[in-house]
């Protein structure tokens, strides 16, 4: 290895054979220079996986054999002037890793900036704390998105009943509420997807040439993600009756509060009855719906398959009659789109 | 270059070759430094440092005759290159290496409330910029929770004092004052919590920034006791412990979202429509409004007593519309 870093020419496998200790052979005998030629890939190959770049040549136009150097110009890390407060956002940064995913990538290049001079602080801290996470999935998505490399996966998305499997063109991974995205031309449907990295089945295989695709010019990943999840227009208004020192959860949304007799009346903003009528539910005999109708209509009819179901297993029939009807869970995220990225934010339903 | 020291625990020899060309610009740009504190900086013992020491004084240029040797001056503990060879500079960072720092630093970039973003932005562009072609990450991140709220919660907890908070407990149901001494805000999964020593309950909690309906600084310091530790796992903590009640509800395909949802511990596919879910909860009042909330086809099957209290909160509740 330092032999080839401190050499500027082209040096043939027999070169370096004859000069590198551990390297010693019989040229002439065949069993021991086939043990060379395999030790010699191998360990071309480990300094390569290490980024050191080794280049093929030849010295000169007479050498028929091709020889190997490290291209100097590509081989060091480049000066990278850290400020102590940079350096210790970059220390910060490599311990967001913890144990996961990029962690000893993360260490093993913090390794390499100290060795280039710069002192990072282990102590520093931001005052808030990030902590990433990665899916199994991420690295082999990650490179294959920067090599432009065609992908293969198994899918579920929990509402199907089997994976399928999935061509993808990957433009980008995503970050998106704390969860993993993959974007990407789907090469099976004709169009742009998003995949969730938690939902891939087993491994990511990489398949085809690198530099196979060019991603869009204008190319937003995160509107890929972000697009599917609008504000919701909450512009209509219901009035519920809380018990007394109840329903703590139904409360805190409520836009006013009237005390009575009987319990507050809270008016409560929402944007579609199912939707409200769902997230009361939960909170039982501790609300009741006063207005408007079809909140109170959605909240009866919804409890009244519940008791039936509730009933018994003589209910099961009702319960498969209930399993075709609508819909009535407004964050429900429907089958027939399995790429879009859902926010199951079900307590903030009725924000 | 690859030969393994007799009698140490075997590295491999790639991750031996990627610390000795560490070693050589680092020693280099530290004229001097005791080797203790170069093992602890290159994450490696003191003994593969001495053993990586020893295989660098042989190593050198073709021909190794004298002066073509890297060579080194000992004194104590502490040492100093005195010949490299021609290794002045580390290797450039690896895609792996530069993605991992890039993403990190994007990452903490976006965090809301963070201090010292600046220093980070100018800390991402030169990552970016010495790592090349690899910095151009195809990779986007944004935190969660670009809220006021979370700015607030971290300006508190960096005053150093310690606050009364209305906190909205969705295990109980229950908004409740307490005080609290901050130890740390932390975003995980999503979501931004202030890990804090609650005075009421006297033990470490994780309160969800979303969840914290009023806060006061108060003027006195935050004082945790010194039991307060933070969770060293993260990632433990929003893991059910075992003791919990285990819960089992029959679902069909409409709440199959709660085995992404929730931690679960087990998932039983019996037919496309019905599938078993058993996991923890902290509190079978809050397994009641879980059990609720889901589709009207869903079903308790275990325990006996929450299957009950879902029965007569249904019931209950539908008397009150007859």
């Amino acid at each position: 290895m330092i032999c080839l870093l401190s050499t500027r020419r082209f040096l043939t496998a027999a070169q370096i054979a004859a000069t590198v200790p551990g390297y010693e052979h019989d040229p002439d005998d065949l069993r021991e220079h086939e043990a060379f030629q395999r030790k010699f890939e191998r360990d071309k190959a480990e300094l390569r996986e290490l980024g050191v770049p080794l280049e093929i040549g030849t010295a000169s136009i007479f050498d028929a054999e091709p020889g190997y150097r490290i291209a100097r110009r590509d081989y060091g890390l480049p000066e990278i002037p850290l400020a102590p407060d940079e350096a210790a956002a970059v220390g910060v940064a490599a311990r967001l890793w913890r144990h996961a995913g990029l962690a000893a990538a993360a260490s093993s290049g913090l390794a390499k900036l100290r060795a280039g001079g710069i002192e990072v602080d282990e102590q520093a801290t931001l005052g808030i704390e990030p902590v990433v996470a990665v899916d199994p999935a991420f690295t082999p998505l990650a490179t294959a998105a920067r090599e432009r490399r065609a992908v293969v996966f198994a899918y579920r998305v929990p509402e199907d009943d089997k994976s399928s499997t999935r061509h993808l063109q990957p433009w980008g991974v995503v970050c998106w509420r704390g969860r993993w995205y993959v974007v990407g031309h789907d090469t099976d449907r004709g169009a742009a997807r998003c995949f969730r990295l938690s939902r891939i089945v087993g491994s990511v295989r990489l398949t085809g040439a690198p530099g196979a695709f060019t991603p869009p010019a204008d190319l937003d990943l995160m509107s890929h993600v972000a697009s599917w999840s609008g504000p919701v227009d909450r512009s209509r208004s219901a009035r519920v009756l809380a018990r007394a020192g109840r329903a703590a959860g139904v409360r805190r949304w409520a836009e006013a509060v009237e005390a009575t007799p009987d319990g507050d009346i809270l008016t409560l903003r929402y944007a579609e009855p199912h939707g409200l009528a769902g997230w009361l539910v939960k909170y039982g005999p501790d609300v009741t719906v006063l207005e408007p109708a079809e909140v109170r209509d959605a909240l009866v009819a919804r409890l009244r398959e519940m008791a039936g179901v509730a009933a018994g297993p003589a209910s099961a029939a009702r319960a498969a009659a209930a399993q075709t009807a609508p819909a009535a869970t407004p964050a429900a995220v429907p089958a027939a789109v399995p790429t879009v990225a859902p926010s199951r934010e079900r307590e903030e339903v009725a924000a | 270059m690859t030969a393994t020291p007799s009698g140490r625990p075997a590295t491999t020899s790639a991750e031996r070759l990627a610390r000795l060309l560490n070693l050589v610009p680092y020693l280099l740009s530290r004229p001097g430094v005791p080797i203790a504190q170069a093992a602890a900086d290159l994450g490696a013992t003191e003994a593969q440092l001495r053993d990586d020491l020893e295989l660098l004084w042989v190593c050198g240029l073709p021909g190794y005759g004298p002066g073509d040797l890297i060579d080194m001056a000992f004194d104590g503990d502490r040492v100093t290159i005195t010949y490299d060879a021609g290794i002045d500079r580390p290797l450039r960072l690896t895609p792996d290496e530069a993605t991992a720092l890039v993403v990190a630093l994007r990452m903490l970039a976006e965090t809301p409330g963070i201090a010292q973003r600046d220093a980070i932005q100018r800390a991402l562009a030169k990552i970016e910029n010495a790592a090349g072609e690899y910095a151009d990450a195809p990779i986007a991140v944004q935190s969660p929770g670009g809220d006021d709220r979370l700015a607030t919660v971290r300006a508190a907890v960096e005053s150093g004092h310690a606050l009364r908070i209305t906190y909205y407990s969705a295990t109980r149901d229950e908004t409740s004052e307490r005080v609290v001494d901050p130890l740390r805000v932390i975003i995980a999964e999503g979501r931004s919590y202030v890990e804090a020593w609650c005075r009421r309950s006297q033990g470490v909690r994780m309160f969800r920034v979303d969840r914290i309906d009023a806060l006061t600084e108060l003027d006195e310091a935050a004082c945790p006791p010194p039991q307060a530790r933070t969770a060293a796992e993260i990632s433990r903590v929003f893991r059910p412990a075992p003791e919990l009640p285990s819960v089992t509800v029959r679902i069909g395909r409409g709440d199959r979202w709660i085995t992404e949802y929730y931690p679960v511990d087990r998932v039983e596919e019996i037919t496309p429509e019905e599938w078993l879910v058993t996991l923890r909860v902290s509190d079978l009042d809050w397994a009641r409004r879980f059990v609720l909330g889901l589709s009207p086809g869903a079903e308790v099957v275990a325990p006996a007593e929450l299957a009950d209290s879902v029965r007569a909160a249904i019931l209950e509740t539908l008397a009150a519309y007859a």
